[in-house]
């Protein structure tokens, strides 16, 4: 197992070189000429000049890189231009908030999805099937952004069921004192209830948005899944040994359908990321999303650059703990590694 | 010579005919099999013809506004109503089918051009071209794929131009992967070995033999992204990135329409936001059919 991990450890380094070196490439290829752009448009020649040599623009663009990858390495992500506040402090401030939502959105539509994709695999060409087929796929054609406002519009204007999409609590509320930085968990750690439901109630609807969203991949990979295993020979033999239905669709197909379901995540949380920023700004959610938004919209680089390197990082991070999670589930990856 | 070439015609035309016979009966089966593919063609031409005359037939100007008619409900007058600016949401709606058509049709036209090529290049040539092109696309799938366009959009500038290049970058691997697995089981094909031994060239190999035999999963593979490309450029011009308003474009104009959803005004984000889901949809379905008349084996 140990032997497994540090080898799919290894695997990583390449693709964190290759992030790295994309994103030096996007932070360079600034539309014009960066220098004369961060001197602001009122700037003289010499100005510019000064400017080029300050950010180090005029060495070659090999000592520009190794600039770039031992800032990194000390965890500089320079400032923002907006705020003169570094970016890595506001992207540790911001993430809890994001890295909450996205959690919240995954757990809803695995707890949705995985029943609905069992329930059709058993049934199938049920009417439950097709309803499933039919849900999924509008599901994945509406615009995150657009079943955010309808959800809104629904559960808080026509309703009012739901509080005001303005951030993660309401304002009456003080946020509770900082463990995870997750306010469902630091409210209950501090026993208070009502800022929990407060805090939940701000989370459905942004919740419900995402995992609307994310329903299709999963539901789809685990009908796909269980169809296969079910007509395997050790599900019928389960069955012509006279165990209950429930016990082999459980016990029987579902642990062996779950590996391609995880696999699926991957790809689940690439969407899932990229929709975070959008469900971010129509909820004012204060996550890292709507932080590199804002930034995008004043075209300030620093904390867009920022940005894009920490998902990608975290992206990186959650296919490896995917991998890892095989060797969990299936003890042949185990001893295979 | 005259009458040999006579007969020949008629042979080719006795073999073609029953071929293409059985090929419209064999759509017509897949379509009736499931009405769903036929309904989304039909949504289709559609949208195309939308986007084709749309902006001639709208009753209104797009870009007028009309301060005595602002956020009025949908009506005779005005059909889907009327936003800040009193603008005509129904001609908006319709003539936004245009950009959003261009922009996925254009960046999956280049991405199918580049990643189409260097997939087939990889897959026929393996070694070097292979690993290179493997390497670019594992890189790119390291990004969650909407913010690399994000982070892309930002670098280069904020114009349409580039999110068309943003969109076909990050749509790259899928294409790119396809066509290297499909050119990889051809290139030791019959067809294949036949061609070069009567000496063709490896690049016309590729280009005329292999290409033209992997196209028809190419196609699937197009229309299954489009409905992403137009989900992704309507995103990104969500967030302000792109397409500048007054410009009619259902991004930006669900997100004009954002504001006024907590004050009851639905029909200004409903409309345009629900044109690009119908659209989303019809490609979703369309690839979806079109890999049912490509591929018997993964029917649905």
């Amino acid at each position: 197992m140990l032997g497994l991990i540090s080898k799919r450890m290894l695997l990583v380094i390449p693709n964190l070189i290759g992030v790295v070196i994309i994103t030096f490439f996007l932070t360079r290829a600034l539309p014009g000429d960066p220098a004369a752009y961060f001197a602001g448009p009122a700037a003289t020649k010499e100005a510019i000049e000064q400017v080029r040599a300050k950010l180090g623009l005029d060495k070659p663009l090999v000592v520009q890189f190794g600039q770039y990858v031992s800032d990194l390495g000390h965890l500089n992500l320079g400032n923002s231009l907006t705020t003169g506040q570094p970016v890595l402090t506001e992207l540790k401030n911001r993430l809890p908030a994001s890295a909450e939502l996205t959690l919240f959105g995954l757990i809803l539509s695995m707890v949705i999805a995985v029943p609905l994709g069992i329930l059709a695999a058993v049934r199938q060409g049920s009417s439950i099937d097709h309803t499933c087929r039919v849900v999924v796929t509008t599901g994945v054609s509406l615009p995150v952004f657009f079943t955010g406002l309808l959800l809104v519009y629904a559960f808080y204007f026509r309703l009012g069921w739901a509080p005001a999409p303005l951030g993660r609590l309401d304002v009456f509320f003080s946020a509770p004192p900082q463990v995870t930085g997750f306010y469902l968990i630091d409210s209950l750690l501090n026993r208070d209830l009502a800022t929990f439901c407060a805090s939940l109630s701000q989370l459905l609807l942004p919740g419900f948005t995402l995992c609307i969203f994310s329903l299709a991949p999963i539901a789809r990979m685990t009908r796909a899944s269980m169809l296969a295993v079910l007509a395997s020979d050790f599900v019928r033999t389960a069955r012509a040994s006279g165990l209950k239905s429930r016990t082999v669709i459980v016990t029987y197909a579902f642990r062996n359908a779950t590996l391609p379901v995880v696999t699926t995540l991957g790809m689940v949380f690439s969407f899932l990321l990229g929709a975070n920023v959008l469900v971010e700004k129509v909820f004012a959610w204060p996550g890292i999303g709507s932080y590199a938004v804002e930034a995008l919209i004043a075209s300030d680089f620093a904390p867009v650059q920022g940005f894009v390197l920490t998902m990608a990082i975290m992206y990186v991070a959650l296919n490896l703990a995917i991998d890892m999670l095989y060797g969990v589930i299936d003890p042949r990856v185990r001893l295979k590694g | 010579m005259n009458e040999t070439a006579t007969v020949i015609r008629q042979a080719v035309a006795l073999a073609e005919k029953p071929q293409r016979n059985s090929m419209l009966r064999h759509a017509r089966y897949v379509i009736s099999e499931n009405p769903v593919t036929g309904f989304a063609f039909a949504l289709f031409t559609l949208i195309a013809l939308c986007a084709l005359i749309g902006p001639y037939v709208v009753p209104h100007d797009p870009l007028a506004s009309d301060t005595a008619a602002t956020l009025k409900p949908p009506s005779l007058a005005h059909w889907f109503g009327t936003d800040q600016l009193g603008r005509d949401i129904f001609s908006r709606v319709i003539a936004a089918t245009r950009l959003d058509f261009f922009i996925a049709l254009s960046s999956v036209a280049l991405v199918f051009a580049i990643g189409g090529l260097a997939g087939v290049a990889a897959g026929y040539f393996g070694g070097w071209t292979d690993r290179i092109v493997s390497r670019i696309a594992d890189t790119i799938m390291a990004f969650p794929l909407f913010v690399l366009a994000m982070g892309i959009v930002a670098a280069l500038g904020n114009t349409v131009t580039n999110i068309v290049i943003a969109t076909a970058i990050i749509n790259f691997p899928l294409y790119a992967r396809v066509a290297r697995a499909e050119a990889n089981v051809r290139r030791e094909a019959g067809f294949v070995l036949a061609a070069r031994l009567s000496g063709n060239g490896e690049a016309r190999i590729l280009l005329l033999h292999i290409l033209p035999n992997i196209m028809p999963i190419m196609m699937v593979q197009i229309s299954l992204t489009m409905g992403y490309a137009i989900l992704n450029a309507a995103g990104l011009s969500f967030i302000g990135l792109g397409v500048r308003p007054p410009t009619p474009e259902w991004g930006i104009m669900v997100a004009e329409g954002a504001s006024n959803i907590i004050s009851g005004e639905w029909w200004i984000a409903l409309f345009p936001g629900a044109a690009l889901m119908l659209a989303v949809f019809c490609f979703n379905l369309l690839g979806d059919g079109l890999r049912d008349l490509v591929d018997p084996q993964r029917r649905t």
